[in-house]
């Protein structure tokens, strides 16, 4: 293809180069190479003592089309998704060839495997718990992630957040998943179609941690579900997510809120977390303490506060 | 705009054609009656260059205003879907470009417009792709060569209308193998607009080393005309009633 030819140009810039805005005028001097996507190529730069990262390409369509996500992500109040957009603009070379790019806010930070790695388990739940907050917003906002991996998610400190980089899976819910990947993808592994609803996202999730639990991707083999019990049946680190993991896979958790819900009980409920810690030492209640699932465990809370309730209720009207 | 129906052929094989007309010059044909040609270009795992005869992939796409792509049999599911959509960006760019033309003046193409004006087009030619009808009509070189590659292909078709019926717009798929002793092409599924039976379709037999990929080609864009003209008479009232076999 043609695009081939031309891309290579905007591949290996070298350092100092100067890139201007034909629209703005703005100018980004190159530092270094940051990565290399399917549609195009990051670099980190430079603009009045600022570091920056722009994305250029030879596709003018899907670089214009992260811009727009990135853009709908901005008007969101509050919570930032995903890194802020600074400007859009074109580049032409010295050879007369118009390239497409954005900038983008940099992110300084570590991949989501380096982090873990020498970290206690519970760190693995966290970041997730920070995962799903996000993907709650994105999910009530209208949209669905997509393309969510590990290349795509970036630890930032202090003090540790996970981000989500690269917006170029984004798709409005409904519609068919832009952009994915098939080791996260859940029509590849036979558990649903690629119609983007939030519970497209929350797979890839489980797949992330099933990826951060073997250091590695893996094949879906000949029948696909059983490769994938079978994985999670034997990384020991995924054991007290279990059940979650099940659940999703079941297609259980309609929203990110629910699972996000469940995994923060789970997380904070001391009981299961010194059983899941101690594997040695309390193995019978470890056992009892898995054996509870999470619906019984809201009831017994829901029943508690109800007779809580009626006896305050007593005593007061009384 | 209304809305409307992308016919697109996509052509898998792994060699050059050795025998009749050129199918380049017949893509370029297919692509002035408004059908699309993508083609990929399969190579065995263990293929560690790409074997002779097979820049004809990208010229027989780019004469039919598709997309090429040559990939490794391990890649192939990814691929085709990603081709086939990236197919359907350019077509309706190409259409929405031609609207601009008309507005804007002869020399206003997307790639000339400010920023924010890009990403309002994109917007519409994202809605367009989500939502317009889809008709792909596979055609898959089945000469000697391919047979091994066959399960994948069919892992890989399965895997496309998978990525296609996300879509909210209709799809409809046929598959054509070739060559043939008698005719260019060979139908193995109808019209259909799922890819559910395609375990079944693909026939064992190997066909000798002839590659009569513009022929081939050439019948292939007469099966859209063939299936609109017999769809506007039966299916007037149930339009995607039929299954095929």
């Amino acid at each position: 293809m043609q695009v081939n030819h031309t891309k290579k140009l905007v591949t290996n810039l070298k350092r100092g180069t100067i890139i201007r805005g034909k629209w703005n005028g703005t100018k980004y001097q190159v530092i270094q190479k940051l990565g290399e996507g399917a549609c195009g190529v990051v670099y980190l730069c430079e603009r009045n003592g600022v570091q920056a990262a722009l994305k250029i390409g030879t596709d003018s369509s899907r670089i214009i089309t992260e811009v727009n996500v990135l853009k709908t992500f901005q008007k969101v109040q509050g919570k930032r998704l995903g890194p802020s957009l600074l400007d859009v603009d074109d580049w032409v070379t010295p050879d007369g060839i118009t390239f497409p790019y954005y900038v983008m806010e940099y992110l300084r930070g570590t991949e989501l495997a380096s982090f873990l790695r020498g970290k206690g388990k519970e760190w693995l739940g966290v970041m997730m718990l920070q995962l799903l907050t996000d993907l709650e917003e994105l999910h009530d906002q209208g949209w669905v992630f997509g393309d969510l991996k590990t290349d795509n998610l970036l630890v930032t400190t202090p003090p540790p957040k996970l981000r989500l980089i690269d917006v170029g899976g984004t798709t409005q819910t409904g519609r068919a998943i832009k952009e994915y990947t098939e080791f996260y993808d859940r029509g590849y592994w036979q558990r649903g179609s690629r119609k983007a609803d939030p519970s497209y996202d929350l797979f890839a999730l489980t797949m992330v941690m099933l990826e951060i639990a073997y250091g590695s991707r893996f094949e879906r083999g000949a029948q696909p579900k059983q490769t994938l019990e079978k994985k999670l049946q034997h990384a020991p680190v995924l054991k007290p997510y279990r059940p979650l993991i099940q659940k999703v896979w079941a297609g259980g958790y309609g929203h990110s809120r629910e699972m996000k819900r469940d995994l923060s009980s789970m997380l904070s409920s001391p009981a299961k977390y010194k059983a899941a810690e101690m594997k040695n030492t309390r193995v019978s209640r470890r056992k009892e303490a898995e054996k509870t699932s999470f619906a019984s465990a809201e009831a017994i809370v829901i029943f508690i506060s109800v007779i809580l309730f009626y006896f305050l209720y007593s005593i007061v009207a009384w | 705009m209304k809305k409307g129906t992308l016919k697109q052929i996509l052509l898998l094989t792994d060699g050059c054609s050795n025998q009749g007309e050129d199918p380049v010059a017949v893509a370029a044909l297919a692509n002035n009656q408004g059908i699309t040609v993508n083609v990929i270009g399969v190579l065995d795992d263990d293929q560690s260059e790409q074997p002779d005869g097979l820049e004809e992939v990208e010229a027989i796409a780019m004469s039919g205003g598709g997309v090429s792509q040559i990939v490794y049999q391990k890649a192939l599911s990814q691929t085709v879907q990603m081709v086939t959509k990236q197919a359907m960006t350019q077509t309706l760019q190409g259409v929405v470009n031609q609207e601009l033309k008309q507005i804007l003046g002869e020399k206003q193409t997307f790639e000339e417009l400010p920023p924010d004006q890009r990403g309002e087009v994109m917007e519409v030619v994202e809605d367009l792709g989500e939502t317009c009808d889809l008709e792909v009509l596979v055609l898959v070189d089945t000469s000697a060569s391919m047979t091994p590659k066959l399960s994948t292909v069919k892992e890989a078709l399965f895997d496309l209308s998978l990525s296609l019926n996300a879509r909210s717009g209709n799809n409809r798929f046929s598959i054509f193998c070739f060559p043939n002793k008698i005719k260019p092409i060979q139908k193995l599924m109808d019209w259909t607009p799922e890819l559910d039976g395609i375990s079944k379709v693909f026939p064992k037999l190997a066909s000798g080393g002839i590659t009569p990929t513009g022929p081939a080609l050439k019948e292939a864009m007469y099966q859209f005309g063939k299936k609109s003209l017999f769809g506007s008479m039966k299916h007037a009232s149930e339009p995607y009633e039929e299954t095929g076999y």
